[in-house]
């Protein structure tokens, strides 16, 4: 208590507004001691709980948790490498596709009249053998571009890996934020369940699902990938979130949240859940890589992505065929698909040493 | 500890009770049929086709029927592989998966460990960093590329493995496969054992076997192994469903006769019984095994109790 105690007299400092009426206000806070700012933070952070200290921070000096974090994040080489590559790898999905037509005139689906070029080209070479920027990926069997294929595929394969995410983001938040909010039985039960589909198989699942219901249409694939694989990757999330909102529902705030008559509906997603954005964040950027890698898996077995559209996983199951004869039909969607989620496991890693520094370990 | 164990495997009836309900239903509930692949049938012969099968009968039975099977451990004939049973698929396609699986898992092991443990003794050298960057390319790389990048540099190029096909247990046709399965799990049990061992060689009772003057070697092995590889031990459960996944790849990529090549099929074929047999029989193995992870984790680490 000792600790809020003298956070409240560093308050009472830095808000000039309580000076009593008609004498002169107290000069602004920087120009009078800026170093009390700083120091104020620091003795509560060796003091008590960090996240407390975390939030009177906020108040306090300006700079945040997610500032904090920022500047950590850019201190770790490997995450920024991440998060460059991954940056360059959405904008180019996004617009290259549209420069690719008005550069060369193909899109990922454009299979040339000319009988002549229906045939697989290696990078950077013109139906001459001579060096051209036409294809700088090469063509596939059909003679379409291979660079436009995997750009579409990235698209495919990014929408399918945040939209999954997403979806698996609802449920578990809600899930673990339902259960660590009541506790007790009811708690006991749902964690139970969690752990019963813990271990069932359930990419066998996913498969009889996708192979029995698939195959209609594109688009209708595409949804029942969103769905399956974010009803199957929710479950550590739900566990991250229970164990967060158990942690913080017996504090001072959301106390004062119930005495004002706030429903708890309202207590669970405006007060507790906001304030376990931080694991949460860090565990959505881990599972985008992994729901994308568990799609490219379906597609490459041919449950997944339908043509006309692609993902890099069907991609690399079409370029497997002829891996022999034109091995770049394997090679260019499967490495761009192995850097992006390279990438995007780096940028994970850095986000949690910078959001959680307790959970570090070096 | 044996009640344990009894109520372990109670709750494992429910389970696969679950999870055989769920596959039934999603292959019953489809639309379509295993015998509508081609061409429309003339009524009487639909007709005859769904009495042989039992498909004209009311949905409980057929469910029952189903469940009988699996009580009774026969499920059945194949609607595709005619004339074969379930079971016999079953016992010819286990081994080569099984195989497979326990190389490629004892191989990630052996490797894992050593890498990881040798990382965290010398935390932020060169090595660690540069062996951590391998591990995460591991997890990054799908193995459905990595296989066929291996056999185009080794079978295709090099010529020294063979680039596909089953050919028993002991033969070089194995390396390929084992490598492109093992990959991602070298690379997970690598970072587990680091993460591990960090945390245990900076623990006091390290401390104190050091400072009564224990061999190094004799530390890390006997003392701060025991410790730090629980995580990896723990990873076994996760690492076996994740196996599966990662079989029915690779039995494809090598055209292997195992269990996940079988899967696959019989999803495409709509071959009831298979899926049906193939699922039930995996998930009570993977639940029994799990089980059998969780014991040998109470007498690796004595401050488990159950």
């Amino acid at each position: 208590m000792k600790e809020r105690e003298t956070l409240a007299e560093t308050d009472a400092e830095v808000q000039p507004a309580l000076t009593p009426l008609g004498t002169q206000p107290a000069p602004p806070v920087r120009e009078r001691a800026g170093d009390v700012i700083h120091t104020a933070p620091e003795f509560a952070v060796g003091e008590g709980d960090v996240r407390t200290a975390g939030e009177d921070l906020e108040v306090v000096a300006g700079t945040s948790l997610w500032k904090d974090a920022w500047r950590r994040l850019l201190r770790n080489k490997l995450a920024v490498f991440g998060m460059i590559v991954v940056g360059i790898i959405i904008v180019a999905s996004l617009i290259g596709p549209v420069i690719i037509r008005t550069t060369t005139g193909y899109t990922y689906d454009y299979i040339p009249q000319d009988s002549n070029l229906i045939k697989s080209f290696p990078p950077f070479t013109a139906p001459d053998s001579s060096f051209s920027w036409t294809h700088p990926m090469g063509t596939d069997t059909f003679g379409r571009d291979i660079l436009a294929r995997v750009l579409l595929g990235g698209r495919i394969s990014l929408m399918v890996g945040i939209i999954s995410t997403f979806v698996s983001l609802i449920i578990g938040i809600t899930y673990g934020a339902t259960a660590g909010f009541f506790g007790g039985r009811v708690d006991n039960i749902m964690m139970r369940i969690v752990d019963v589909i813990y271990a069932i198989p359930y990419m066998m699942i996913v498969i009889v699902l996708l192979a029995m219901f698939g195959g209609q249409t594109a688009l209708g694939q595409l949804f029942l990938l969103f769905f399956a694989l974010g009803a199957v990757s929710w479950l550590t999330m739900a566990r991250i979130v229970r164990g967060q909102v158990m942690s913080l529902k017996n504090q001072e705030f959301v106390l004062a949240a119930r005495a004002t008559g706030v429903s708890t509906g309202k207590i669970i997603f405006r007060h507790l859940v906001p304030n376990t954005l931080g694991p949460v964040i860090v565990y959505a950027t881990l599972t985008i890589p992994s729901v994308m890698l568990q799609e490219s898996f379906l597609s490459f077995l041919g449950l997944g992505v339908q043509a006309p559209l692609a993902s890099w996983g069907s991609l690399a199951s079409e370029g497997i065929q002829n891996i022999a004869i034109f091995p770049w039909q394997l090679i260019f969607p499967g490495v761009t698909m192995a850097l992006t989620l390279f990438s995007l496991n780096f940028l994970g890693d850095g986000l949690r040493d910078a959001l959680d520094p307790q959970m570090r370990k070096v | 500890m044996l009640r344990f164990i009894i109520r372990r495997l109670v709750i494992t009836i429910p389970m696969v009770l679950i999870v055989v309900t769920l596959t039934w239903g999603l292959v019953r509930l489809a639309p379509g049929n295993f015998y509508t692949s081609e061409k429309q049938l003339p009524p009487t012969v639909e007709k005859n086709i769904r009495e042989k099968y039992g498909l004209d009968r009311p949905l409980i039975v057929q469910y029952g029927k189903m469940l009988g099977n699996i009580l009774r451990g026969d499920f059945g004939n194949s609607l595709k592989y005619q004339d074969q049973t379930v079971n016999g698929i079953l016992a010819r396609s286990l081994p080569v998966s099984v195989t497979l699986g326990v190389l490629a898992y004892l191989l990630a092991l052996c490797v894992g460990v050593f890498i990881g443990s040798l990382a965290a003794l010398k935390p932020n050298s060169r090595l660690d960093y540069v062996s951590m960057a391998v591990a995460m390319l591991g997890i990054s790389l799908p193995n459905f590329v990595l296989g066929p990048l291996l056999v185009l540099v080794f079978s295709l190029t090099l010529y020294w493995l063979p680039p596909a096909r089953w050919n028993g247990f002991p033969s070089w046709n194995l390396v390929l496969p084992v490598l492109t399965l093992s990959a991602i799990y070298m690379a997970y049990i690598a970072r587990l054992a680091r993460s591990g061992m960090l945390e245990v060689l900076r623990s006091d009772y390290i401390r104190t076997a050091r400072a009564k003057g224990l061999k190094e070697r004799v530390v890390v092995v006997r003392h701060a192994m025991r410790g730090g590889l629980l995580p990896v031990v723990s990873y076994t459960g996760p690492a076996l469903a994740f196996l599966i996944t990662g079989t029915v790849v690779v039995e494809r990529i090598f055209a292997l006769p195992g269990l996940g090549n079988y899967f696959i099929n019989a999803n495409l074929n709509r071959d009831e019984p298979l899926i049906i047999g193939i699922v039930a029989f995996l998930s009570i193995a993977i639940l029994l095994f799990n089980l059998l992870v969780d014991i040998a984790y109470a007498f690796i680490d004595p401050r488990i109790r159950y």
